[in-house]
């Protein structure tokens, strides 16, 4: 039953309601570093990293300290989720980032400067938001970022293939760069509306 | 319910804050500060021309790996010493490089075409066309694609479609050199003002015929003879002077039957000894390239005219600054 029930989770996240896609979060990193296939990679990666974390330390902070049936204090604090939330990504990054600085240099130089950069992503807080409002437990809610994070490389990944292959394509003059981009960024929504119909 | 509001925020922030600020002591990673240094010295154009990526890349590599010191070009002299200070080791100075087209013809009305080009207009895509539209296969393209590579706008068109490079912008970082599909572009010392401005090696007959600005070297020999250093030799058709050698004298471009050779100084002036400064050092005549200076130890020098190249070697070294143009 539980397993069941992530694996609904993960499909959900990477596929029918992809953070990029359909829920439209994130959406400059999808179009600012789909330049290039390895820079997406390093990109990809430092997200779903970041999600990961960020969906572990907002669910304990939102249980422990600001819903007021499990919370410490008591309080209803819950309206301070969001600047709580923007706090402690911003917090966990600088951290992340210090850690593998010192711990695992190649690691640092491999997601240079893509790191610092997702601190201030939608998508991140999106995630964090929106494991609280699906009332996830914590398990679910790490799942959930991991598979976010999956999701948004995927998309990245394939939004970076297809715009490495179109600067050798013969794009008419007025549509050339971030017009076609454009335009190939509404298909794949498209396609990926066809997810939509799963059901699972 | 405000002060709550204010507590559980700030204490988070406290909490947040040393958490970060112990984080930043306990994992401080050690940088180089000569790194941060010389970084700042460097130019950031990030051009690339000294084979490292970018400027923080090349300042890593001065002091993580030993590299070069002088490899800045933009920098130039200027940066090398700074950063020989900052790493304390003494700097050999190299001079200027700047980047020469050595093709007079690729104008509007200086060149001779195969066909006329319809095609993309850039030299890269015509080349590859029977070796683009210029009759003479050796000859500019006249799209100026190295106009486009150079990071400084150091080279300008004119009315014409010829370009000139301005010596003052340019830097040497090779840019253009690797942009002109016909390898028209050389680096060449700075002080080496008299360039063979033709890379034809078609036969004396054909050359001539095919460049639309009458200036092919026709590989005739003629300067190579008259180098009075034996800095040029003939290959392929095409005379080459090696810079090593030459002393910039201007006697090739003057003989020259086509004018391929160029010189850019134009009027070289009669050096000439004053007597009363001259203490006969004979540091002149050890560095004259044609023995034109005579005179003994310790009494005052002449110069033999009909000898003399003008080259004005002996003016430079003079230590008594005796020999004046």
């Amino acid at each position: 039953m539980e397993f069941s029930r992530l694996f609904v989770i993960i499909v959900s996240s990477i596929f029918i309601n992809n953070f990029v896609i359909v829920r439209f979060l994130g959406l400059c990193p999808y179009i600012g570093v789909s330049k290039k296939l390895d820079s997406a990679l390093g990109m990809g990666m430092a997200v779903i990293f970041v999600m990961t974390m960020a969906s572990t330390i907002t669910w304990l902070i939102y249980n422990f300290l600001l819903n007021p049936a499990t919370s410490i204090f008591g309080f209803d604090l819950t309206f301070l989720r969001t600047i709580t939330f923007i706090l402690s990504i911003a917090v966990l990054v600088q951290f992340v980032e210090m850690v593998i600085k010192k711990t695992v240099p190649t690691l640092y130089k491999a997601l240079g400067i893509y790191l610092p950069l997702i601190t201030t992503n939608c998508a991140v807080l999106g995630v964090s938001i929106l494991n609280i409002n699906e009332n996830y437990n914590f398990l679910e809610s790490i799942v959930n970022g991991i598979s976010a994070g999956i999701g948004f490389t995927l998309v990245l990944l394939l939004m970076a293939g297809i715009r490495q292959r179109l600067e050798f394509a013969n794009v008419p003059k007025s549509l050339k760069g971030m017009p076609i981009a454009f335009i190939v960024a509404g298909c794949m929504a498209l396609a990926f509306l066809g997810f939509s119909g799963l059901k699972i | 319910m405000i002060l709550t509001t204010i507590i559980v925020l700030g204490c988070l922030g406290i909490i947040f804050g040393i958490g970060l600020a112990i984080a930043s002591k306990k994992f401080h990673v050690e940088i180089d500060p000569k790194i941060k240094q010389i970084e700042e010295v460097l130019p950031g154009a990030n051009c690339g021309a000294c084979g490292f990526p970018g400027c923080s890349g090349y300042a890593e590599a001065i002091v993580r790996s030993g590299a070069e010191i002088t490899l800045c070009a933009p920098g130039g002299d200027k940066v090398a010493k700074t950063i020989a200070k900052i790493m304390g080791i003494k700097v050999s100075t190299k001079e200027r490089k700047i980047a020469v087209i050595q093709c007079q013809s690729g104008g509007m009305d200086n060149t001779f075409l195969k066909f006329e080009n319809k095609g993309i207009e850039t030299c890269q895509a015509a080349v590859i066309l029977s070796e683009g539209q210029n009759l003479c296969e050796y000859g500019c393209l006249g799209y100026n694609d190295c106009v486009r590579a150079c990071p400084f706008d150091a080279i300008t068109v004119d009315d014409n479609n010829m370009r000139t490079i301005d010596e003052n912008k340019c830097t040497g970082c090779g840019n253009c050199v690797e942009a002109c599909p016909k390898n028209l572009i050389q680096l060449i010392p700075i002080s080496k003002k008299v360039n063979v401005l033709c890379k034809s090696q078609d036969k004396g007959k054909e050359a001539k015929t095919k460049c639309g600005n009458k200036t092919a070297c026709i590989g005739c020999g003629i300067c190579a003879k008259k180098c009075p250093v034996n800095a040029i030799s003939i290959e392929n058709n095409l005379a080459i002077i090696d810079y090593d050698k030459c002393v910039v004298c201007g006697i090739c471009a003057e003989v020259c039957p086509t004018h391929a050779i160029v010189d850019k100084i134009k009027i070289h002036p009669q050096p000439r000894i004053i007597e009363e400064k001259c203490i006969g050092c004979t540091i002149c005549a050890k560095k004259c390239p044609v023995d034109a200076i005579e005179g003994e130890l310790k009494k005052p020098h002449k110069i033999n005219e009909e000898k003399c190249i003008k080259c004005g070697i002996c003016v430079d070294v003079c230590p008594k600054d005796a020999i004046v143009t």
